[in-house]
């Protein structure tokens, strides 16, 4: 059903939308709205809050169909869902209660604010404070490249709340569009996913409650880490979808295409490109298919099966998406056609929540760990 | 506000292609959807009600597999779903779904507003709606392209014209018939399509909307199908070669009547 | 009911395949009819052992036949003028009044209309009922219709037919209703069968795939609406003369329901697309707003209007009017121009029983082409101006 929802989405409202939202940078409001009417920010949500109470497969899934349409929009869903993952993993029920019926809803969406200038893949550099004063922590500092910044009304914003003990004092704080010292910077002009918004997120003199701080003071990396445990999945499986997406453009094409008296697709340099972007593609597929399911069984490490379908499905994206630009030639290369769109958005994904260059590092970090007796 | 749509279940165009050598249409396979241009009145009934309160049923007269769209309809928001079906009803021409359906609505009891699409993508003939109207001595508006405003017992619509649109006052209860552009019709919803799962799709017979036999199904209808043909095909088909300037030039000579 | 006939039934299957419905089957060697089945005649078409009919008998609604008589055109009047439909339906209706050698009468409706009726006897009338009063200025489905439906009731003609333009789908039907009258709705061709003067009123359907022949044996009036385009104007004869009847109704009549408070005519959609003879129409291939610049020259250069496929309209790049095919209108001019159209069957549904077709597309698989009289493939932006300017040139001469 989920899937079914999620395809309906992405054939009826985005795919008709898609090259539009990328040539003119255009954030698709009115899509995510299309979205929250057909229930698929609930997915995520607990029932007693108003969702469905689904978990990082269910996310994957409709991750997946909505990719297939366009990895621009499908991240700013995807990027509301790891904006509120800090309060459903470690939030209190006050907290749980005042946000997540507005997210399942999806009348307010999120956003992640962890990313820096000088803390990018080195997370223990972030530079921004919160430092209590009477009943309000006040904020310092600038968060950079932050999906779905300006265009939400819920941020979880990391800080540090004790410079002096390294990881264990950083902390998670939410935000709320419209807080005093708080502001956003220009919107960037990016290579991919151009629908989505990415801009800087301006604390300066921040005030906010007491109560926004999410969970307990200092436990902020924890989160963190968990966080991204349970969504790098759902960035693998923007990889599936946005390769299986590419995968379809490009066998119609090479059916259509006719060369030397045949359609192309019947010589066999083009039938092996197509195979292996199938069989990639599957591969991916069902990797994604079995860390989400195992993150779903809440295991004491997640992280390795984790980072590996992040790392497997995007660098298979990579390949796949490029593959399909060949398979269509000159009018792969141009803007008429949807594939060098698909290539360009297929970029981010090795990028975003976390480079596969650092998910390759925890792969490897838990394989020394689990070798030692 | 009481509302009722109808919705029409008919096959769907979307894979269908013309053999060229017959100019025949494959209806091979082919399943069946909601009426596009009743997506669009069940889509703006349902806005209706989300801002004003109400219910919005949707009916269908159709055979049993149409009970499927009216489960679709309420996975997009629609409360229930009656389902029109006899065998008596086979055949119908215009006439007899006109009458049909208004026996059927009546038997409801009361409404505010009766929603079509402008006409269904099978047939093509823009009438049930009109001669619904006018079975339920209602007043009705066709083609309307927007609702400006609904309150205290009347409503303000704009009803596309070929050149233009009108803008139109009249009383309810009423009947419309919605074009296209009057909304964007939702994608249903996971809560929608779990409740249109459980729903119960109450079936009327003739009997059942006390329906007299004479006025329904083939028996019904004033008219009558006497020949049903294949159209020939179309004439001769030319493709040009050559450079652009040679091809275009021998398109100018063809066309030369028309120049 | 639909009748299998076991001795002809060669068990093929064919029916089978062709149900949209579903609902019949093979069973045992035999077709097998279930309830799903609505009479669509889907399956009598293509049954070549010709194994399947449909029986029954159509409404009686106790009209004396006999006593209906004359052809009567439903004249359209809108913002001042007399719509060219009107003229084509007094071009058939000519035709068949004469076979039926019976009189052809026009019937106008509108404020300040009666100066046309002479511009209607020219065109063919041989009578023209005028009703002249200022509750007709505007359209209102309910006045109009019963108007017509008094008229109709007071003089009883066999056949009324109307255009299918917006205003004629719209309030024929309710007359029709009225009257307990069968109505065929976008007739292509109309004509008198011989045997028994009855009207054989052809139509397409599923989207012009299929031509079904209607007639209406018990009941009269026969009604239809008829498509803009499809039937030829007589050359109007300004010596011809007939009668103008100047109808006085009941005040009653004039009472409704409905009020327009404003009608206005856009700008832009002034040119109604289904009563042009040439049409140039812009699909997703235009890639922008921008490119329907191109198109709307060539049209201008043609003297013809802009049309556009649903993705066109979708987009954004023009409006809804503009739109040919299944959601949209149909069309059928003498020349239709595609130029980015891929042609999907709910575009060609709306265009395909124009007389010549020109298709201009990259993609040479594009299903357009299996249509097109003439296709030219190629890049649209090269083509389009350089035919502009060609015909532009070719004028000159």
């Amino acid at each position: 059903m989920i899937v079914d929802t999620a395809r309906e989405i992405a054939d009826e409202k985005i795919v008709p939308r898609r090259a539009e939202l990328d040539e003119k940078n255009e954030f698709p409001t009115d899509i995510l709205q299309d979205m929250a009417r057909a229930d698929l920010f609930g997915i995520f949500v607990p029932e007693q809050y108003g969702g469905f109470g689904g978990g990082c497969f269910e996310i994957v899934l409709a991750l997946e169909q909505l990719a297939r349409g366009c990895v621009g929009v499908a991240t700013s869903y995807a990027a509301s869902a790891l904006g509120i993952f800090p309060v459903l993993i470690a939030g209190s029920e006050q907290m749980k209660e005042k946000y997540l019926p507005d997210i399942a809803a999806g009348r307010k969406w999120a956003a992640f604010g962890l990313t820096e200038a000088n803390a990018g893949s080195d997370a223990s550099g972030v530079q921004t404070t919160a430092v209590l004063d009477g009943d309000e922590w006040v904020l310092n500092g600038t968060k950079q490249w932050i999906t779905n910044g300006g265009e939400s009304q819920i941020y979880s914003i990391i800080a540090i709340t004790d410079p002096s003990k390294g990881a264990r004092g950083a902390s998670i704080f939410i935000v709320e569009d419209g807080d005093p010292g708080f502001s956003y910077g220009k919107k960037e002009n990016k290579m991919g996913i151009r629908a989505s918004a990415t801009r800087e997120l301006i604390m300066n003199d921040c005030r906010i409650p007491g109560d926004r701080l999410v969970g307990r003071q200092g436990t902020g990396f924890i989160t963190v880490m968990k966080t991204l445990d349970v969504s790098r999945p759902g960035i693998a499986s923007l990889g599936v979808g946005l390769a299986q997406a590419a995968l379809d453009e490009a066998v119609t094409y090479a059916k259509q295409r006719i060369q030397f008296g045949k359609p192309i697709i019947s010589f066999q340099a083009v039938q092996h490109m197509l195979a292996d972007m199938a069989i990639q593609l599957e591969a991916a597929r069902a990797l994604v298919y079995a860390a989400s399911r195992h993150i779903d069984n809440n295991p004491r490490n997640m992280s390795k099966a984790s980072s590996m379908c992040k790392v497997f499905a995007t660098d298979m994206a990579m390949k796949v998406t490029t593959d399909a630009v060949q398979v269509l030639g000159g009018y792969g290369y141009m803007k008429e056609y949807p594939v060098e769109k698909m290539m360009r958005d297929a970029k981010i994904l090795q990028i975003y929540e976390g480079t596969n260059q650092i998910q390759r590092n925890v792969v490897g970090q838990e394989l020394n760990r689990e070798y030692t007796i | 506000m009481n509302i009722i749509v109808c919705i029409k279940q008919v096959p769907d165009t979307k894979d269908v292609r013309l053999d060229p050598k017959t100019n025949t249409m494959a209806r091979e396979g082919v399943s069946s959807i909601m009426n596009p241009f009743d997506r669009h009145a069940l889509e703006e009934a349902v806005r209706i009600k989300e801002e004003a309160g109400g219910t919005v049923t949707a009916i269908s007269m159709g055979p049993p597999q149409a009970e499927a769209v009216l489960r679709e309809a309420i996975s997009c928001g629609a409360d229930d779903g009656v389902l029109i079906s006899d065998r008596a009803f086979a055949g119908a021409d215009t006439w007899a779904t006109s009458y049909t359906l208004a026996r059927a609505v009546s038997s409801l009891g009361n409404f505010d507003l009766v929603l079509c699409g402008k006409q269904a993508i099978d047939g093509d003939t823009a009438q049930v709606g009109p001669g619904l109207a006018c079975q339920l001595d209602r007043p009705y508006v066709t083609c309307v392209q927007k609702i400006r405003s609904l309150a205290d017992g009347e409503m303000i619509v704009e009803r596309m014209m070929d050149d233009g649109y009108d803008v139109v006052r009249l009383p309810l209860p009423a009947l419309l018939t919605v074009v296209k552009n009057i909304n964007e019709p939702r994608v249903p919803s996971l809560r929608g399509k779990m409740k249109a799962k459980k729903a119960e799709i109450k079936v009327l017979t003739a009997a059942d909307i006390g329906a007299e036999k004479q006025c329904i199904g083939l028996a019904g209808s004033p008219t009558q199908v006497v020949s049903v043909f294949t159209p020939p095909p179309r004439g001769n088909r030319t493709v040009f070669t050559g450079t652009v300037e040679e091809q275009i030039g021998q398109l100018v000579e063809r066309l030369k009547a028309y120049l | 009911m639909l009748i299998v006939d076991k001795e002809k039934c060669i068990g093929c299957g064919v029916c089978e395949e062709n149900c949209a419905f579903g609902a019949i089957s093979v069973v045992d060697g035999c077709a097998v009819v279930n309830d799903n089945c609505t009479l669509c005649g889907a399956c009598v078409e293509t049954c070549e052992p010709g194994a399947l009919n449909i029986e029954g008998a159509a409404k009686e609604t106790g009209a004396e036949l006999g006593e209906w008589s004359g052809i009567w055109v439903v004249a359209e009047f809108r913002h001042g003028g007399i719509a060219p439909v009107s003229f084509e339906l007094l071009g058939i209706g000519r035709t068949l009044a004469d076979q039926r050698g019976v009189p052809l009468s026009a019937v106008l409706m509108g404020s300040g209309v009666e100066e046309g009726a002479g511009l209607l006897i020219a065109s063919g009338a041989d009578l023209v009922y005028v009703v002249d009063n200022p509750e007709l200025e505007y359209f209102r489905e309910d006045v109009y219709g019963r108007v017509l439906e008094e008229l109709i009731r007071a003089r009883r003609p066999e056949v009324v037919l109307a255009g299918a333009t917006a205003i004629g789908r719209s309030f024929i039907p309710q007359v029709a209703n009225g009257l307990n009258a069968g109505l065929t709705a976008d007739c292509t061709q109309l004509s008198i069968r011989s045997e028994d003067g009855m009207l054989l009123q052809t139509r397409p359907a599923f989207g012009g795939n299929i031509m079904a022949t209607i007639v209406c044996p018990n009941s009269r009036p026969q009604m239809a609406t008829v498509r803009p385009k499809v039937m030829a104007p007589l050359e109007p004869d300004p010596a011809r003369t007939g009668e103008v009847i100047l109808v006085e109704l009941d005040d009653r009549v004039y009472r409704s329901r409905v009020e327009v408070l404003e009608s206005v005519r856009s700008e832009q959609d002034n040119v109604n697309i289904q009563e042009v003879e040439i049409l140039v129409a812009g699909g997703r291939g235009l890639a922008s707003e921008k490119g329907f610049e191109l198109i709307r020259g060539l049209a201008e250069e043609l003297g013809g209007a802009v049309a556009a496929s649903r993705a066109a309209v979708d987009s954004g790049w023009i409006s809804y009017p503009h739109q040919v095919g299944q959601t949209g209108k149909t069309v059928c001019p003498k020349l239709y121009i595609a130029c980015g159209i891929s042609g999907a069957i709910q575009h060609t549904v709306g265009m395909q029983s124009a007389k010549t077709i020109v298709a201009i597309n990259k993609d040479e698989n594009a299903p357009i082409f299996d249509i097109a009289t003439y296709s030219l493939v190629g890049d649209l932006f090269e083509i389009v101006p350089l035919l502009t300017r060609r015909i532009r040139e070719n004028r000159g001469k």
